[in-house]
């Protein structure tokens, strides 16, 4: 098939198994981010894909031909992919256009459409007025800038980026995410990216993998990770959100306070007689008196805590029966004092039992 | 799109990945760099051993050599001399060196920059050269210094004498201490002053922060360059050569020039007898890194924050004049004796304008073929040592940084070996592995330059790997993720980022390996000249004038050479040597 397709991939650093039976297929033309906490083997796993670390176990391959083997692996130099580095790796001996015209002399291309290659890749990245700078001559965004010109010159069969941006000051951050992605809706060049940033990964990626201590917990949507959350970590990683535990009878799931059929929540609980569920803090409505929705469920309680972020108002709902506390997200405009009398309105459809 | 992977030539098809698109040129880099270090190191080395326990003709195994090095007393006495000889060295060296670092360091002392200058001259000034500028200044009977005093006090008495114990340790230690300044100055530097202000904010006076705080954060460095020190004057050729022998003081490495100076050359005696040099070396070795495994705690957390300088008052005229005196007696006072009679007909007359001449120079330079061949030749030896180390060093420095393959470290442990081995104790062990046949080297240059590359391979071995670790691995891994091998990314990339480092390595081994006379001394054929050897040869014949004139042109193209060193490479390309 045409694509990166990653088959029982695994690696082992002495007794310590960085990244552990990973399956992943990437078609041709797909971004993908790989997203986890540090040290989840999503930097190994992309340092395999590049050629860098041999795998253990298991095989790469790119359009049906085997790159890496536990038998041995094709050197970096000859998979024709290119890679973004943290640290950008922009060769400080030699100018703007000497580093993005590497690639290019590498392969041989006449040096006239080297000199336009190269320009225009420069103008896309609006770095053309600098070609001649040397790099200690530019900011960190532009050297990222650059360190993108030359990798995508090349019109790599796979591009790979490990944190790039995570060198990058907030505000340069997000203008870069955009960046990234506007550079790949224009080539469409198969793009693996790691990043522990979620919001990175949400602007930038068509699916996000997320890592978790060398497994891969689930490749979805930005939108469906984020609504339909498989894991208890996934849950917990990609954004914030409130866990309920409870368990079966029969048709119904009763939790602390309130009572659910099973065939009203999100998607299909798990075997077994307990189960979990997920609910957003933004999923959930806060109201002075009890708003008796049919179909929904209603819980008196008071305001335990609160904080204002801004954007949002984030309480703190102790209910009055039993001891369930519940993170709520509110508009600004919906003020509650600390201690006030509320109810809270939860909907079966956005709870998300997972494993 | 296109897909550009066929155009790079990946044979990768089917199941598995072929053999030849795995192949990378590393690989037999290794086997060769692995083959050359055995050639320098290992086989020397082992032939050494071997041939302090084979008989001198049947090549049988035998004890006899050992029993013949150990079999008078005074041999006994030599070795014993030698370790006392060391200890006052070192102890001297200290009290040189300490008090100066401090004071360039941390002090409002006038004349620092002066002492930073005396400091490199004291690196570039060969020690033997400084030896006859002391017999010239402090000769029994014609040294200055007595001329003087006679005709001052009209007694015809002497008040100094190099030709001592004394003397020797005097001079030994005037030649080694800039070691100790260079280490113990940079400790110094690394103590930051925030530590010694929590000590006094907690209450504890100057006094008590020095002694509690700032003097057991630089005793690391102290200590591991003093074994250093140590080691270099133990095994130190030129020095005892020139004044040990008249002193009546023998020692070791006047010992083993005598056991090779016999016909027939008595090598085995002179391994056998070198092997307590080489074991001394080795545990004193082993000792240092121990100590300076300890310094790096306070180096790491000694980073950042500004150091206080502190104001001595009226003392610091008194700290300026013991740094003019240290200055004055261990490097201005020899070099200008030795310039002087350079210029001198005769120099016993000293400064006189009837005794002025060029007559010296030209007779050096122009006529007499000898020293014109041994200048050229020494200068060559060592730019040909200094390159080759640098190129080796660098290849193994970077298949061990960048951990390359498996067994680098055997690399990297072969590459420091030799300073474990005194320059005299490895030319013993060359002379061994290839004066005979089938290499038969002896007697051309080529055994010379050879034996200088693995003298002075450790040092440019911790110059190139320290240059390779300030270079981030991304640097080559963009190189071969845009389709350039290994061997692209170094030509491009690191090899131009390490220009500056590398040139500072070379120098660095240059003027060394230029002067050097320890390693030169059992490996030189009849026919070969070098500066260092030559300037023995003319003192032996009391022909100074020509002498000084000779150690002079040397000294002034070194002194040319760092002066360029500073202006391509920077000001303190000097003092970033580490254990070296």
């Amino acid at each position: 098939m045409a694509g990166l397709s990653l088959k029982n991939l695994g690696r082992r650093f002495g007794t310590f198994e960085a990244v552990k039976d990973l399956n992943l297929d990437i078609a041709q033309g797909e971004f993908v981010s790989l997203l986890g906490p540090s040290g989840c083997g999503k930097t190994t796993t992309l340092r395999m894909i590049a050629g860098f670390i041999d795998p253990t176990a298991g095989t790469i391959d790119l359009d049906g031909k085997i790159l890496s083997a536990p038998s041995g692996s094709l050197p970096p130099e000859k998979r024709g992919m290119s890679m973004i580095f943290q640290s950008y790796a922009i060769w400080p001996n030699m100018t703007v256009f000497e580093n993005v015209a590497f690639g290019l002399r590498l392969r041989k291309v006449p040096s006239a459409d080297i000199k336009r290659q190269v320009h225009d890749m420069l103008n896309v990245v609006r770095m053309g007025e600098l070609a001649d700078r040397y790099p200690s001559e530019l900011s960190g965004g532009q050297q990222q800038r650059v360190a993108l010109a030359r990798a995508v010159v090349i019109k790599p069969a796979v591009l790979l980026l490990d944190e790039p941006l995570s060198n990058l000051d907030a505000n340069l951050r997000e203008e870069m995410r955009f960046e990234i992605r506007r550079m790949h809706d224009e080539f469409k060049i198969t793009t693996v990216y790691v990043t522990h940033d979620q919001s990175e990964a949400m602007v930038t990626s068509n699916r996000i993998a997320v890592m978790n201590q060398g497994r891969i917990e689930q490749v979805d949507e930005p939108y469906k990770l984020y609504s339909r959350p498989k894991t208890r970590f996934v849950a917990s990683f990609i954004g914030r959100t409130n866990f309920l535990n409870g368990t079966k009878t029969g048709d119904t799931a009763s939790f602390e306070g309130f009572q659910v059929p099973l065939n009203a929540l999100a998607e299909k609980a798990p075997d077994g007689g307990a189960v979990t569920i997920s609910l957003r803090p933004q999923a959930i409505r806060l109201h002075r008196a009890n708003p008796a929705v049919s179909g929904k469920i209603a819980l008196g309680g008071r305001i335990a805590e609160r904080a204002f972020l801004g954007e949002t108002w984030d309480y703190q709902f102790a209910a009055r029966d039993g001891g369930l506390t519940l993170k709520v997200a509110a508009p600004p405009d919906t003020v509650f004092e600390v201690g006030a009398e509320a109810w809270v309105e939860l909907d079966p459809g956005e709870m998300v039992p997972i494993a | 799109m296109n897909v550009s992977t066929d155009a790079l030539g990946t044979t990768a098809s089917g199941g598995r990945v072929s053999r030849l698109a795995m192949f990378q040129p590393v690989m037999l880099v290794w086997v060769a760099l692995a083959a050359i270090l055995v050639f320098l190191i290992v086989a020397p080395m082992e032939e050494l051993v071997v041939s302090s326990f084979q008989h001198a003709d049947t090549g049988d195994f035998t004890l006899e050599n050992y029993a013949a090095a150990y079999s008078k007393p005074r041999y006994i006495q030599a070795l014993w001399n030698t370790l006392k000889m060391g200890a006052a060295v070192v102890a001297l060296a200290i009290v040189f060196a300490v008090p100066l670092a401090w004071a360039v360091a941390r002090t409002d002392m006038p004349g620092r920059g002066f002492m930073r200058l005396a400091m490199l001259g004291s690196f570039i000034s060969p020690p033997y050269l400084s030896a006859i500028g002391w017999i010239l200044l402090a000769g029994p009977n014609a040294g200055w210094i007595n001329k003087a005093w006679q005709w001052v006090t009209g007694d015809p008495g002497r008040i100094v004498n190099v030709f001592t114990f004394e003397g020797l340790v005097f001079v030994m230690a005037s030649n080694v201490f800039f070691l100790i300044y260079i280490f113990t100055h940079s400790a110094f530097e690394m103590v930051n002053s925030e530590m010694e202000d929590s000590a006094n904010i907690l209450g504890a006076g100057p006094l008590r922060t020095a002694f509690k705080v700032t003097f057991p954060l630089i005793l690391p460095a102290i200590l591991g360059s003093a074994i250093i020190t140590f080691l270099i004057s133990i095994a130190l050729y030129g020095v005892p050569a020139l004044i040990s022998i008249p002193a009546r003081y023998p020692v070791v490495v006047i010992q083993l020039s005598e056991f090779f100076g016999n016909t027939p050359i008595q090598l085995e005696v002179a391994a056998a007898y070198s092997i307590p040099l080489l074991l001394i070396t080795a545990v004193l070795l082993g000792l240092q890194r121990l100590v300076l495994r300890r310094r790096t705690h306070t180096t790491v957390t000694g980073k950042g924050g500004e150091r206080r300088i502190v104001k001595l008052g009226a003392w610091r005229w008194v700290m300026f004049a013991y740094a003019m005196i240290v200055a004055l007696l261990t490097l201005v006072a020899p070099t200008f004796v030795l310039f002087v009679a350079a210029f001198s007909k005769v120099w016993t007359r000293g400064l006189e304008w009837s005794n002025l001449t060029f007559r010296n120079f030209y007779y050096i330079v122009f006529e007499h073929s000898t020293s014109q061949q041994a200048i050229v030749t020494s200068l060559a030896v060592g730019a040909a040592a200094a390159s080759v180390a640098i190129i080796l060093a660098l290849g193994i420095a970077y298949i061990v940084q960048r951990r390359l393959l498996p067994f680098a470290g055997a690399l990297s442990f072969l590459a420091m070996a030799p300073f474990v081995v005194p320059g005299i104790v490895l030319a013993i062990g060359f002379f061994a592995a290839y004066a005979p046949p089938p290499f038969a080297l002896y007697g051309g240059v080529s055994i010379l330059i050879l034996a200088f590359i693995t003298r002075f391979l450790p040092v440019a071995y911790t110059a190139s790997a320290a240059g390779i670790r300030a270079i981030h691995p991304e640097m080559e891994e963009a190189v071969r993720s845009l389709g350039g091998g290994r061997l692209t990314a170094v030509r491009h990339v690191v090899a131009p980022l390490l220009k500056r480092t590398l040139f500072a390595g070379w120098l660095l081994i240059f003027i060394p390996a230029a002067q050097e006379l320890s390693t030169a001394i059992f490996l030189i054929g009849p026919k070969t000249r070098l500066v260092s050897v030559l300037v023995l040869d003319m003192s032996e014949e009391g022909r100074y004038e020509h002498l000084a004139a000779l150690g002079c042109v040397l000294l002034v193209i070194l002194a040319l050479l760092v002066w360029a060193g500073f202006k391509i490479a920077g000001r303190d390309f000097m003092l970033r040597r580490d254990a070296s």
